[in-house]
């Protein structure tokens, strides 16, 4: 059964045990937790999980994650960023490591979600950690082997800060219809050939798709990157239905 | 960010997805709401989401009415949706 | 329902505590001054705005944004706790206190025992007359020394600090006196009907 059709149906959400296997560093302030979930009922691409930590005196934190990995991936994963000011991102991208366990519940939220029977063009615009569930669609996309026109933009503050720069790369170097541009807000290496500014109106329209193609269009980051994306594309002339937004906040997320 | 920024800019409906999942069995961010204030239809992701800690405050992407409200409080879930003249739910894709 | 596991190492972000006596249960102090809105931040001009004193359906007293600067002001010095769990002491205010305001509307008595509080945005809250008087609310204009911020409420807000913040509604454009106490748009979805911090009262039932 195809995994669309298992995580529509009716279910109550519940909370399950996840075991980390493998933490990966991304940037310096972002980490993957690779996990193993009994009965981890399967995903598609964009949605999220309700992660709850207790403590040993039982003082309990809940926060929402997007999941990073590929419904066709063997474990789930979710890429966390630390905030500062945060309770729980400082511990699940600070301090733990394989062998730790806490709960979560998922799949949630079918709105923000792309599957290749979507089909495209699949147009993508991130800025910082909003490229997580942007990242779980292009690995699906290659996971399922399709060649479905796909562009990404995606704004960091430095080239360190790229997270899955990597595996970006590679991803492009498949040549099977993706082609990403970088840009870079605060500080750019010597020789960098990407962007140098903040998303824009150029950029928007030079990297994208024409609206005569009716791309399914995903932006997710700082609520100011979404609110300019996703107004310019409709002044560009794209359907407002076919934009579908995540914003994660006023300053990129919460805790 | 801009130090002009408005700190009050409202999530998308998406985020409610997690609290409407207590009380609903099927994904709602897909489902589509009609506002009762000045009849737009729209997917419940689209919505604006307002109330930050102490709730849901879904608002209509076109007039800024009232659609939905959600209280999550230790007794149980409080819903009220006076503003949704109704909500229709597709069928499940393929 | 089984345990659920214990992350290791995880325990809740190491707070300022602050006196006991100035934080209530179930607290935690802030430095910031977070902002939490039940819809967008109205831009009401000060030629536009007006504050009304209502006897149910029937206005009592209106003030224009001259005339209400022009009644006696009022600061307050206090600490204030939002049912978000965080408290924030010292905080400087001024404005126009409730008692002030029934002075200048030549009311010896407030007509009812009870009130509603209506907003730019359509929010509302309720508040019984004696949590008003006497000096415990006013209707603030300004925050630190400043003109009230419009995320903070601004131009006016009420400023109710002894019970839970939410009663201290931002936008504030009239008060209502009610004979009955009504639930407003926060009570009457789950929040406690009249939430007093210091016996903890978040929610309805509490």
């Amino acid at each position: 059964m195809p995994a669309t059709e298992a995580v529509a149906a009716p279910r109550r959400l519940e909370w399950l045990t996840a075991t980390v296997t493998d933490v990966i560093v991304e940037t310096p302030r972002v980490k993957s937790l690779v996990q193993d979930v009994p009965r981890w009922p399967g995903h598609r691409p964009g949605q999220h999980v309700d992660v709850r930590l207790t403590g040993e005196d039982g003082y309990q934190a809940q926060r929402s994650y997007s999941i990073a990995s590929a419904p066709e991936a063997a474990h789930l994963t979710l890429t966390v960023e630390r905030i500062e000011e945060g309770e729980v991102s400082p511990y699940l991208a600070g301090e733990v490591r394989p062998g730790d366990q806490f709960e979560l519940r998922g799949p949630i939220g079918g709105y923000f979600v792309w599957t290749v029977a979507a089909q495209g063009p699949l147009f993508l615009i991130a800025g910082g950690s909003g490229i997580v569930p942007l990242m779980a669609m292009l690995r699906h996309r290659a996971a399922a082997s399709v060649a479905v026109p796909a562009r990404l933009i995606y704004s960091s503050r430095t080239f360190g800060d790229i997270i899955y720069r990597d595996e970006l790369d590679r991803l492009m170097a498949r040549r099977d219809g993706l082609e990403i541009v970088h840009t870079l807000t605060r500080s750019q290496p010597a020789g960098w050939s990407g962007g140098m500014r903040r998303i824009d109106r150029e950029m928007v329209a030079s990297a994208g798709f024409p609206s005569s193609q009716r791309p399914r269009t995903f932006i997710c980051g700082p609520t100011q990157l979404v609110e300019y994306a996703a107004s310019t594309l409709q002044e560009l002339g794209h359907e407002a239905s076919l934009i579908k937004t995540e914003r994660f906040g006023p300053t990129g997320g919460v805790g | 960010m801009s130090e002009h920024a408005d700190t009050n800019a409202p999530l998308d409906g998406n985020s409610a997805a997690g609290l409407l999942h207590e009380l609903f069995a099927v994904d709602l961010t897909s489902a589509n709401v009609t506002c009762v204030g000045c009849g737009t239809v729209a997917e419940i992701g689209r919505e604006r989401a307002y109330g930050g800690a102490m709730g849901v405050v879904l608002r209509c992407v076109h007039c800024e009415a009232v659609v939905l409200r959600m209280v999550r409080t230790p007794a149980g879930c409080w819903l009220e949706m006076l503003g949704a003249r109704n909500l229709f739910v597709p069928a499940v894709e393929g | 329902m089984s345990e659920p596991p214990i992350s290791r190492g995880f325990r809740a972000r190491k707070r300022p505590d602050g006196p006991a006596n100035r934080v209530p249960p179930g607290q935690h102090l802030v430095n910031d001054f977070p902002v939490l809105s039940a819809g967008p931040t109205p831009h009401t001009s000060l030629e536009g705005w007006s504050f009304t004193l209502e006897d149910g359906p029937s206005p009592l007293a209106e003030w224009t944004w001259a005339q209400f600067a022009a009644l006696p002001q009022t600061t307050l010095k206090v600490d204030i706790h939002c049912v978000t769990t965080w408290s924030k002491l010292d905080t400087n205010w001024q404005g126009v206190t409730i008692d002030t305001l029934l002075e200048a509307a030549g009311l010896g008595e407030p007509p009812e025992l009870f009130t509603m509080i209506h907003c730019d945005g359509g929010y509302t809250t309720n508040v019984p007359v004696e949590d008003l008087l006497d000096g415990k609310a006013m209707v603030a204009t300004h925050f630190e020394g400043r003109p009230l911020a419009p995320e903070h409420g601004g131009p006016a807000r009420l400023l109710v600090p002894h019970l839970y913040f939410w009663k201290s509604a931002k936008w504030a454009r009239s008060l209502q006196f009610i004979a009955q106490d009504e639930p407003g748009f926060w009570e009457s979805l789950g929040y406690h009907i009249y939430g007093d911090p210091w016996r903890e009262q978040r929610y309805a039932g509490d």
